[in-house]
C-alpha cells in the first residue's frame, strides 16, 4: 500500500521527540480518524532552526510528520507557511494513497499552528 | 521470525488437504452431474464430503448445500428466507460480520424491518427476547465473533426461536471445528461455514438448511445442490473442505487455547492494555488487545517488519476511516479502539512464536509510545 520511501521514513523517523524550550508548539487533531500530531519548533531570526514531532496516528501520519520537519527546518516562517501537502507527498515518494491525503493535511495544519503559537508569544517586538 | 497470527482472516491449507484435493484436478476431474464414470467418480466424492461435514454438526447430508464462500452462505440464508416471506421483521446484532450486516441493510431498503441488537461490554447480545415481534420472521446471530472472539449462547437463542416458530440462522464461520456445533441440540435452522478459516481451500463453503426449511434461491441455472445453488460443483474444493473438517480435532483446540492464554498473559503485562471480549467464552484462537496511546495501523506495520502478521480495528486502516463497528459496539472509546490489535492463532502456531510475539510487541509498543504525544499521566 505504501511506497518504500514512505515506509523508510515511518520505520526510521529522524525528527521524533520534544524540543526542551520550544519557541512554538502546535497541536492538531485529525477530524477524520481521530489522530493527533504535535509539533515543536525552534525559531531564530525569523527562521526555523529545529523542528521535532510527536504523532499518534498511522504510518502515513508518522512519515508525514517526519517529512514536514525536514521541509520546515532552514525555512523562514514565510516560506514554511507556504509548504503544501503536495510538497510533503513529493518528499514521501509521490504516491501516498488518496485515502491518506488527510494525514498530510494534518501535518500542514499543525505546522501553521506552531508558527501561529510562535507569533503570539513573540509579537512584542 | 515469520509468525502468522492472522488465522481469523484466513489459514494455511493443511498439506493433507492439498494431497486429498490433488487427484480431483488432474485425474478425477469429471462433472458430478455427468452420467459416465468420470461423473460418478466426482459425484461419489461430492456425497462423501457432504456426509463428513454433516456428521460434524449432527446434520443429515441432505441438509448441506455447498456454496462459494461464507459470505454467500450468509446472503443465501438471510435473503433466501426474506424473499420467500416477502415482508416482516428480522433480528440480528450490531457485531455481525459485514456479510450479515450489509445483507440486512439491503433488505431494510426493500421494506424489511430490522433490529440490530446491542451487545454488552463483553460482546454478548442484549434484550433478545424483548426484541421479538409478532411478525419476526428470522433471527441471525453469529456463534463466535471474528474480532473479539466472544462465543454467544446460541443454544439459548435457538431454543427461544424454536418455541416461537421463528427461523434461526447462525454464522458459524469462526466457530466451526473450534466450538462444538450440534444443530439439533442448538435448535439451528440455518448455519454458515467456510473452508478457508479451517485450513481448507478458499472459494468453498457450506450452508446448513434444516430439513423442511424453505428458502428462495438467489441464482438461477441447473439442478445442482437441490436446485438451491446452481453451478457445477467445485469438487476439489469440496473434497479439501471435507478433509479439513475431518482433520480438525479437540487436541489441537486445547493446545491452541493454552498458547492463546500464554500470549494473553504476556501481552497484558505491558502497561495500559486491555483484553477485549469475554475471558471464558472465547474462541480458542482469538486475542483482541487494546494498547493505549498507540495507533493500530502503525503497530501492525511495525510488527510486520519483524515478521509478525496481525490485524487491527483502527480507523486509520479501514477504508471508511471509522473504527471497527464491533469495538465501538462493546463500548470502547475511539482512541482505545484505535490501538486495538487482533492476534489469531492456529494449530501451526508454536511456543517459540508466542514468546517472540510477546517480546516483539513489547518493543514495538515502547517505540510507538515514544513517538506518541499522548502518554500516561
Ligand atoms: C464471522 C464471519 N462471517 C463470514 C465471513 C465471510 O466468509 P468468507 O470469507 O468465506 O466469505 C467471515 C470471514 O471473513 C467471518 O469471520
Ligand atoms: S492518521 Fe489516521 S489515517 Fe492517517
Amino acid at each position: 500500500m505504501y511506497s518504500e520511501k514512505l515506509m523508510e521514513r515511518f520505520r526510521n523517523p529522524k525528527f521524533v521527540g520534544k524540543i526542551k524550550y520550544p519557541d512554538g508548539v502546535g497541536e492538531e487533531g485529525n477530524m477524520r480518524c481521530g489522530d493527533i500530531m504535535k509539533l515543536y519548533i525552534k525559531v531564530k531570526d525569523n527562521k526555523i532552526m529545529d523542528a521535532k514531532f510527536e504523532t499518534f496516528g498511522c504510518a502515513a501520519a508518522i512519515a508525514t510528520s517526519d517529512a514536514l520537519c525536514e521541509l520546515a527546518i532552514g525555512k523562514t516562517l514565510g516560506e514554511a507557511l507556504k509548504i503544501k501537502k503536495e510538497d510533503i507527498i513529493k518528499l514521501l515518494g509521490g504516491d501516498v494513497p488518496k485515502i491518506k491525503y488527510h494525514c498530510s493535511v494534518l501535518g500542514v495544519e499543525t505546522l501553521h499552528k506552531a508558527i501561529e503559537d510562535y507569533k503570539k508569544k513573540h509579537k512584542s517586538f | 521470525m515469520k509468525t502468522y497470527l492472522d488465522n481469523a482472516a484466513t489459514t494455511k491449507v493443511d498439506s493433507e488437504v492439498v494431497k486429498a484435493m490433488k487427484p480431483y484436478f488432474e485425474e478425477k476431474y469429471g462433472n458430478a452431474s455427468s452420467l459416465h464414470s468420470f461423473g460418478s467418480e466426482a459425484k461419489k466424492a461430492l456425497e462423501e464430503s457432504r456426509k463428513k461435514i454433516a456428521d460434524k454438526i449432527n446434520a443429515d447430508p441432505s441438509e448441506i448445500i455447498f456454496v462459494s464462500s461464507g459470505t454467500e452462505a450468509d446472503n443465501l440464508a438471510i435473503t433466501g428466507i426474506a424473499k420467500l416471506k416477502g415482508k416482516g421483521h428480522i433480528i440480528t446484532s450490531k457485531i455481525e460480520h459485514p456479510a450479515v450486516l450489509e445483507t440486512c441493510k439491503e433488505l431494510e431498503k426493500n421494506g424489511f424491518d430490522v433490529t440490530y441488537l446491542n451487545v454488552d461490554k463483553d460482546g454478548f447480545v442484549k434484550d433478545f427476547e424483548k426484541s421479538i415481534k409478532s411478525n419476526t420472521i428470522l433471527v441471525s446471530i453469529m456463534h463466535a465473533n471474528n474480532e473479539i472472539g466472544t462465543v454467544q449462547d446460541i443454544e439459548k437463542i435457538g431454543k427461544i426461536c424454536r418455541s416461537k416458530n421463528i427461523i434461526f440462522h447462525s454464522d458459524c464461520v469462526q466457530s466451526f471445528t473450534k466450538e462444538k456445533i450440534d444443530v439439533k441440540k442448538m435448535s439451528i435452522d440455518l448455519a454458515s461455514f467456510s473452508s478457508h478459516k479451517i485450513h481448507g481451500p478458499k472459494g468453498i463453503a457450506a450452508l446448513y438448511i434444516k430439513e423442511g426449511i424453505k428458502l428462495k434461491k438467489l441464482m438461477f441455472g441447473g439442478h445442482h445442490e437441490k436446485s438451491i445453488r446452481p453451478g457445477t460443483e467445485n469438487i476439489p474444493g469440496i473434497v479439501g473442505f471435507a478433509k479439513a473438517v475431518q482433520i480438525a480435532n479437540e487436541n489441537d483446540v486445547e493446545r491452541i487455547k493454552q498458547m492463546r492464554d500464554k500470549l494473553i498473559n504476556g501481552l497484558l503485562k505491558i502497561p495500559d492494555t486491555r483484553l477485549n471480549g469475554d475471558k471464558e467464552k472465547r474462541l480458542c484462537n482469538n486475542i483482541s488487545i487494546s494498547f493505549r496511546y498507540v495507533e493500530g495501523e502503525s503497530m501492525l506495520l511495525y510488527l510486520d517488519e519483524k515478521g509478525i502478521a496481525v490485524s487491527t480495528g483502527s480507523a486509520c486502516s479501514s477504508q471508511s476511516l471509522e473504527p471497527s463497528h464491533v469495538l465501538i459496539s462493546i463500548g470502547l472509546p475511539h482512541e482505545i479502539a484505535h490501538g486495538t490489535i487482533r492476534y489469531s492463532l492456529s494449530k501451526y502456531t508454536t511456543e517459540k512464536e508466542i514468546e517472540y510475539t510477546i517480546k516483539t510487541t513489547k518493543e514495538v509498543i515502547e517505540r510507538l509510545r515514544r513517538i506518541s504525544p499522548i502518554k500516561r499521566r
